[in-house]
């Protein structure tokens, strides 16, 4: 199926303001957050801007879901700032749209993704509403955008992941947000899915201009589309282009912990310890070359602890 | 059974059934079909203690039901949502079990109170159901969509401004508000399968939301009357045929959906 070009609606606020290139969309500064007696972020920075694409990569626990409910305004932090479009974060997260790890939809609710859609459009909003035109033409191409038409007037209960990934997907951007948070969409999906879910999320967000900030904890799905990556490990996070921060110095130094970052046939490996090179050299793998150039300019800087 | 001094019925109960169903809707969407259980209950008690300090039974069934769907919500906050609901269910029961011993009321007037009562109704009823079934309808139409959005992607609707606990508290609210409309006609005790039957049923046989709403108010609504005639004719409590009938619309929408998804 051809990409439809989204073309923008007269309902929903204006989408991505016309901030050029250079005007951040997310800014996070010095946040941090104690839970259960641990620190989960100590002092997290980094800035989103227009149309880029972030993963925000670390392990089961690493603080991924926290630093997004913290971004989505659904939680607190202890201290530090986040602002989106330059404003403070307020209770309505405006312009942020958001995809959920899970779902739970009863697979008989009376609910076609169609209507989950068009909850995107205004579901805060009080008072009665009339069906319009408008808004039905609005749906349709962005269940077109998001490859959804086939599955349109399916119960959304009864939709596979991958499926309600994109529903939720467009559910998220169909009211035209600068930035589209997603906790970890690849959880459940299976290798080809989870390979379509990021290439249409990418494609769908540059059409839109919109930033992606998508966590996950694997990096390999995400290299083809992913301009930045936050990497968070031990409550602080690197941030940087994908080159500047998977490398074994720089993750050594977040994790203070020798760490070797391979890389086999095109996809990446972040291993513990420094032999892993020697071994996996012994093993006879001849495209296997651990990640030990020197630091070069420009290096991401470490919210060190 | 349609003469004068039944009209009135018929009218209280058409309205008590479309509210039931319009919230009953949310509440089978909210999968809080034990919550529905639970506020009748509250009701029960309170319709039985309004006896005792002399107020108004409809004054003891909304002041017991909204205090009940409340004491739910709050307590649910912290606590496990379903531990609460029973607790809440065996309190009331308590209650009303205690305030009963107390009073001096026949048995009938008991009975009626939590099986329903065809003829127990008097013109006042009317306008005071009437009055709170615009209301409900109003405060539906008003919320509808932060509702539709909360019920079914919680998480996404609080980050994007709804605050899930005013809205737990208005949803309880109007199942409160459904309970005291509806508990005078078919009772405490089978209050709740007039919220769920007919939603259930109308769910099982179309998936677009708002058709699913209007046919679960039309299957109240033929709940309610059929079980009024049925009751008037047999003299059995109205309450049973709400039971059975809400009952055998969801197991005959289940068989129709089966036959016709083939
Ligand atoms: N309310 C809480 N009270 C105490 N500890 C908490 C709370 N919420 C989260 N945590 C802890 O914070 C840490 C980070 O949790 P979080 O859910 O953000 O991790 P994550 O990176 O999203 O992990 P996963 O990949 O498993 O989803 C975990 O160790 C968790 O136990
Ligand atoms: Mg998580």
């Amino acid at each position: 199926m051809s990409a439809p070009v989204i073309s923008p609606m007269s309902l929903p606020a204006p989408g991505p303001a016309p901030d050029g290139p250079a005007r951040p969309v997310l800014e996070v500064e010095q946040v941090s957050i104690r839970l259960g007696g641990r620190q989960i972020l100590d002092r997290v920075g980094f800035t989103l801007r227009a149309g880029e694409f972030t993963g925000l990569i670390g392990s089961n626990g690493a603080g991924k879901t926290t630093l997004l409910r913290i971004v989505l305004g659904l939680r607190g932090a202890d201290g530090g700032s986040v602002r989106v479009g330059g404003k403070p974060l307020t209770r309505r997260a405006r312009g942020v749209g958001y995809v959920p790890q899970k779902i739970q939809i009863e697979h008989d609710a009376p609910l076609r993704a169609r209507d989950l859609v068009a909850l995107g459009l205004d579901g805060e909003r009080l008072g009665p509403r009339l069906p319009s035109r408008d808004r039905r033409d609005a749906v349709a191409r962005m269940l077109e955008a998001v490859d959804a038409t086939r599955f349109a007037d399916a119960r959304v209960g009864t939709l596979s992941g991958g499926e309600q990934q994109r529903v939720l997907i467009a559910h998220a951007l169909i009211a035209r947000p600068r930035l589209l948070v997603m906790d970890e969409p690849l959880a459940n999906l299976d290798l080809r899915a989870g390979q379509e879910i990021v290439e249409l999320t990418s494609r769908v967000a540059r059409e839109q201009g919109v930033a992606v900030l998508l966590s996950a904890h694997d990096i390999n799905p995400l290299l083809p589309v992913m301009d930045k990556v936050v990497y968070l490990a031990e409550g602080r996070a690197v941030h940087g282009r994908t080159d500047q921060v998977v490398r074994s110095e720089v993750l050594s130094e977040l994790y203070r912990h020798p760490i070797s970052v391979l890389r086999v046939d095109g996809r990446i490996l972040v291993v513990a310890g420094a032999t892993v090179r020697a071994e996996a050299f012994d093993a006879g793998e001849r495209d296997v070359r651990a990640d030990t150039a020197a630091r070069p300019a420009g290096l991401p800087e470490v919210h060190a602890g | 059974m349609f003469a004068p001094f039944m009209q009135d019925t018929w009218i209280t109960a058409g309205i008590v059934a479309v509210i039931a169903a319009l919230v009953g809707f949310f509440v089978v969407l909210r999968a809080a079909a034990f919550t529905a259980h639970a506020v009748p209950n509250a009701a029960f008690a309170g319709a039985a203690g309004a006896g005792l300090v002399g107020v108004s039974s409809l004054v003891g069934l909304g002041v017991f039901s909204l205090g009940g769907a409340l004491l739910i919500g709050l307590l649910s906050r912290k606590g496990r949502h379903d531990a609460v609901t029973a607790l809440t269910v065996a309190l009331m029961l308590g209650l009303g079990a205690l305030f009963l011993s107390w009073s001096t009321e026949y048995a009938p007037e008991i009975y009626s109170l939590l099986f329903g009562e065809v003829l127990g109704l008097s013109s006042q009823d009317v306008t005071t159901t009437a009055i709170l079934g615009f209301a409900c309808v109003a405060v539906l139409a008003c919320v509808y969509r932060p509702l539709m959005l909360s019920s079914t992607l919680p998480e996404v609707a609080e980050a994007r401004g709804i605050r899930q606990v005013r809205i737990d508290l208005l949803f309880l609210t109007l199942v409160a508000l459904a309970t005291t409309t509806a508990v005078p006609v078919v009772g405490a005790l089978l209050m709740f399968t007039l919220m769920i039957g007919p939603p259930a049923a109308a769910r099982a046989l179309t998936r677009h939301p708002a058709p699913a709403l209007t046919l679960g108010v039309l299957l109240a609504l033929a709940t309610v009357w059929i079980a009024i005639a049925a009751s008037y004719q047999t003299d059995w409590p109205i309450g049973f045929f709400v039971g059975v009938i809400s009952a055998a619309w969801y197991l005959l929408a289940r068989a129709a959906a089966a036959v016709f998804r083939r």
